[in-house]
């Protein structure tokens, strides 16, 4: 890795790493006495790891020229190997608190094992380990085969994957030691908060650094999600995260916001989050990997643009909708509501659009499970979006809020559509990237879509029953005018499905390990010298002059 | 500019426009896409002119319906309160008794009852009122501040050992730890409160019994009574029944001579309206009936 750098890279990721350690001893002693100061202790520890492995790297010989004409994949490599791991920790430590729920007293009494340290350990790890990495990971890959252009430099998409690394690394083990700002998906403290700007925008100059030196005269629809994904989620992860420390040496802070402007800005992030995090980002991802596995070109591109805008506009106005019959003014919440109905027909638009862009290749979704994985996540996508719409309506979700009925229509999302595109895309990518011929084993593919499948209904069904009987029984009212049932009631209820959506979700995390499996092992396997480059046109890469391009 | 090119599948031609290998069809919006966005745009909108919607400087539309959640709460509140009041009128008006009496009235108790015990005492007290360790069974006959409607209605309203000014205090004394009582003697009259309710045990030295008999009565009767049948002057236990909060064994008895105890119940004075604690009372009441 250290070799593909140059010489003056490898001097500028020795500076950066220097500064950080700095940075990091500077907070260990700040913070002695404070989880702060253990957070202090692991940058430390992962710069002096960096340090090391540059140096043991420094005196290899400059890369050569000739680099320039291919793209460059290491990052992309070394970012789906660890998406895959925190896809592993993430779902296991799901299926974890899954458990826990069925049986709340298995936490070995240890504060760390408690069900409200781990689940963010969950949701972190799934969101933003997993998609995260895959994201950053295949952005990197479509970036450059969709502009022709290699990316600028070797060290910047290294530091944005290290760094994004080191701010997941942070954030789980704060969630462990207590430390939290406690808003959803926004847990991290102050610093880490900071620390994932400076990689973010380094993040977004990458991107936009690499569309300036695109060979192609036009941006493929992937790009304009990736990017929308990009610039949208650092607009919304600065403004949440605004808060006040109360020292430096301490890792607590305090929201500048209070009370129901709090709660807004919580849910404006919250909701673009589940938006431009888990919809913009993956569409990215299936506008590319999609055609390109079923060979087919994209159904409409007039659908693209009028689902891109749509989507991006409508979302912005619908995290209301999180806060329904709150002490939000009801005008809020009719301005979510509403906006949450409209997005319903960009949303149906970008799965439609999927969908008909497999016309012409069914044959190939029944025989191949990598294709497959993307269908299904497109039908789940759209089936997601048309409950969450539907969610969204103010009586409905007054059954619907609080409840597991939520939870059934994330994991519809996050199961269906998320981690099943993410799927997809990783399979087809593995075997262009390490250039082998197929995965290791087609048949563990289909091993993994069964169980996948499986586990996602399952689990989605059982949150179903669960949520609505839960939320039947809260509003309930006997012939004297009172509650029928109390909420152990309640509980005692949903005990069975809360079993049942832990066995759908070991379902689910098997599937996620055996997927791994199958990936080491095709990077172990042969490569064969025939596919070399099978998948890009043309096959020189980014050098290949402007002259190649067709039609032009 | 462009290279265009008709797909053979669809029919429809290509933008002209490709990257790395991938094409896109210039296939027109279907119409029932535009049908579909209307459709949900006139909602929207008929849903902004008949509920409040926009902001406007320091107010905002509030929508030709009037519609305001605020006001509906209160009245949804109200109206409930009024359907209730049928009952729950005589119930705050009248005496125990004669609610007891009112078969009707006790359905009300029973069904408001159950949800109301759900929701504030079967953390402590679980699901079916039997209790658990440290948590008295509230359905037997044996009770520690009695069990007459007024007294389990005083209970809750004041605590044990509570914050509450007039909370009942009772204190079972730590005979082994604060030195009033030897081990040895321990171990007697832990053998003794044992043959109470289990006069049959194997494992019971008679002549232990007999010596636990006489520290008995100069040391716990005054709390415990002469046969050790409690007080509920006092919140001491009956020790010759079956129900025991802390445990009947050898070993549970003696850690509760040797440490004492002092259980904890809150007082609901503000946490529940009288009707509520009333009901709660009556619905204790009736359970044990229920049970028996
Ligand atoms: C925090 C735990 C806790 C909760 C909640 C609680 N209790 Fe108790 N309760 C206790 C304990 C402990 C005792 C026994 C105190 C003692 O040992 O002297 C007790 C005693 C009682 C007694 C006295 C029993 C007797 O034999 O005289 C009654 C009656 C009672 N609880 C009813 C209720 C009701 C009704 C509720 C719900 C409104 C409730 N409790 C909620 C802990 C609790
Ligand atoms: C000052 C009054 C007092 C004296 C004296 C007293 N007790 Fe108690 N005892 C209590 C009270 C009150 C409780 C209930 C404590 C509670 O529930 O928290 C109790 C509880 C107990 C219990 C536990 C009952 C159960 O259900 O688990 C046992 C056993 C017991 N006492 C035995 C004795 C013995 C034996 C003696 C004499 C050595 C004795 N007590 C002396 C007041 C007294
Ligand atoms: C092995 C599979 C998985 C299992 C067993 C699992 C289990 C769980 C459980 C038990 C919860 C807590 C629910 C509650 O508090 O009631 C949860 C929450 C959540 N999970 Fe998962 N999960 C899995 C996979 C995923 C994946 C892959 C994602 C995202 C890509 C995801 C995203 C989330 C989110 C966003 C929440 C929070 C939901 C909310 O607060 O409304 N999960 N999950
Ligand atoms: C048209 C699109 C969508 C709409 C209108 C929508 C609407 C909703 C609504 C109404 C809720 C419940 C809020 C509540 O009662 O608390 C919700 C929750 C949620 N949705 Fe969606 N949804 C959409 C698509 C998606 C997709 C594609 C995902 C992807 C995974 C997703 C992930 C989530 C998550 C994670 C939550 C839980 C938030 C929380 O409470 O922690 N949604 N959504």
């Amino acid at each position: 890795m250290i070799a593909q750098l140059t010489k003056s890279e490898r001097q500028s990721a020795l500076v950066i790493l220097l500064a950080l350690a700095v940075v990091g001893l500077a907070m260990a002693a700040g913070g002695r006495h404070d989880p702060f100061g253990v957070h202090g202790a692991i940058v430390l520890l992962a710069a002096i790891l960096g340090i090391f492995g540059v140096i043991s790297g420094y005196y290899a010989p400059e890369p050569s020229p000739d680099r320039l004409d291919s793209y460059y994949d290491s990052p992309t490599k070394f970012g789906i190997i660890v998406a895959m791991v925190w896809a592993v920790i993430g779902m296991a430590v799901g299926d974890w608190v899954a458990w826990l729920l069925a049986y709340p007293e298995w936490t070995f009494d240890a504060a760390w094992a408690s069900f409200g340290r781990l689940r963010p350990v969950h949701t972190s790890g799934v969101i933003f380990g997993f998609g995260g990495n895959a994201l950053i990971a295949t952005s990197f890959y479509v970036m450059q085969r969709t502009t022709r252009a290699r990316l600028p430099d070797q060290l910047t998409p290294w530091f944005v994957l290290f760094g994004y690394n080191l701010f997941c690394i942070i954030a789980a083990t704060g969630y462990l030691m207590g430390v939290t700002q406690s808003r959803e998906y926004a847990e991290p403290e102050w610093y880490a908060d900071i620390w994932l700007v400076i990689v973010w925008v380094t993040y977004f100059i990458l991107y936009m650094r690499v569309l300036a030196r695109r060979q192609e005269p036009h941006i493929y629809v992937a790009n304009w999600y990736y990017l929308a994904f990009i610039l949208v989620v650092a607009m919304l992860h600065i403004v949440n995260n605004l808060a006040m420390p109360i020292s430096w040496g301490s890792a607590k802070s305090y929201s500048l916001f209070s009370g129901v402007q709090d709660a807004m800005t919580q849910w404006w992030y919250g909701h673009n989050a589940v938006a431009f995090f888990l919809t913009s980002g993956f569409l990215g991802m299936m506008y590319y990997y999609m055609p390109k596995r079923a060979g087919r070109p994209i159904y409409s591109y007039r659908m693209s643009i009028i689902s891109f805008w749509g989507i991006t506009f409508f979302y912005m106005w619908a995290g209301s909708h999180h806060l329904h019959y709150t002490a939000l003014p009801q005008w809020v919440q009719s301005l979510g509501m509403t906006f949450s109905v409209m997005l319903l027909v960009p949303s149906w638009v970008s799965a439609g659009n999927a969908l008909m862009t497999l016309n012409g290749a069914w044959h190939k979704v029944r025989d191949d499970a990598t294709l497959r994985f993307m269908m299904v996540a497109a039908v789940f996508y759209g089936l997601t979006t048309f409950e969450g719409s539907f969610m969204a309506i103010r009586p409905v979700n007054s059954l619907s809020h609080y409840t597991d009925w939520t939870i059934g229509h994330v994991h519809a999302g996050a199961l269906g559509w998320v981690a099943m595109i993410t799927f997809g895309a990783i399979y087809a990518s593995v075997p262009w990237l390490w250039k082998r011929e197929s995965m290791y084993s087609a048949k563990l593919v289909e091993v993994h879509f069964w169980l996948a499948l499986a586990g996602t209904v399952i689990y989605v069904f059982a949150m179903w029953n669960s949520g609505i009987i839960q939320g039947l029984m809260w509003r309930t009212y006997n012939e004297s005018g009172t509650l029928a049932y109390s909420f152990v009631d309640s509980l005692v209820a949903m005990h069975p499905y809360y079993i049942a959506r832990a066995v759908g979700g070991a379902f689910f995390l098997l599937g996620a390990i055996i997927g791994f499996y199958n990936i080491l092992m095709t990077i172990r396997s042969a490569p064969s010298v025939e596919t070399q480059n099978a998948a890009d046109f043309p096959v020189t890469g980014p050098a290949a002059a402007p002259a190649l391009q067709p039609g032009e | 500019m462009g290279h265009f090119e008709r797909d053979p599948h669809t029919g429809h031609m290509t933008t002209g426009h490709e990257w790395n290998g991938i094409t896109e069809l210039n296939t027109p919006v279907p119409k029932v896409i535009w049908l579909f966005l209307a459709c949900t745009v006139i909602f929207a909108i008929g849903y902004w002119i008949l509920m409040p919607t926009w902001p406007i400087g320091r107010t905002y539309t509030k929508g030709l319906l009037g519609d305001d959640v605020r006001h509906d709460v209160a009245q949804s509140v109200k109206q409930a309160a009024l359907d209730r009041s049928v009952w729950s009128a005589r119930i705050e008006k009248e005496s125990f008794a004669d609610i007891q009496k009112d078969p009707r009235l006790m359905d009300a108790v029973r069904e408001t009852g159950r949800a109301l015990f759900g929701d504030n005492c079967a953390a402590c007290h679980g699901r079916n009122a039997q209790g658990g360790k440290g948590f008295p069974n509230l359905t037997t006959s044996s009770w520690l501040w009695g069990g007459t409607p007024e007294a389990i209605f005083q209970t809750l309203t004041v605590g044990i050992n509570s914050a509450h000014p007039d909370t009942r205090t009772s204190q079972m004394p730590a005979f082994g730890k604060d030195g009033m009582l030897p081990r040895a003697d321990i171990d007697k009259v832990v053998a003794f409160v044992r043959s109470l309710s289990q006069p049959n045990a194997k494992d019971l030295d008679p002549t232990k019994v007999a010596a636990g008999k006489e520290l008995f009565a100069a040391n716990c009767a005054s709390c415990h009574g002469e046969n050790a049948t409690g007080n509920t002057e006092m919140g001491a236990p009956n020790l010759t029944d079956a129900f025991w909060i802390y445990g009947g064994d050898a070993q549970s008895i003696e850690t509760t001579l040797w440490n004492g105890r002092q259980g904890h119940m809150p007082t609901w004075e503000n946490r529940l309206s009288e009707l509520d604690r009333k009901i709660l009372a009556l619905y204790l009441v009736d359970l044990r009936k229920a049970d028996k």
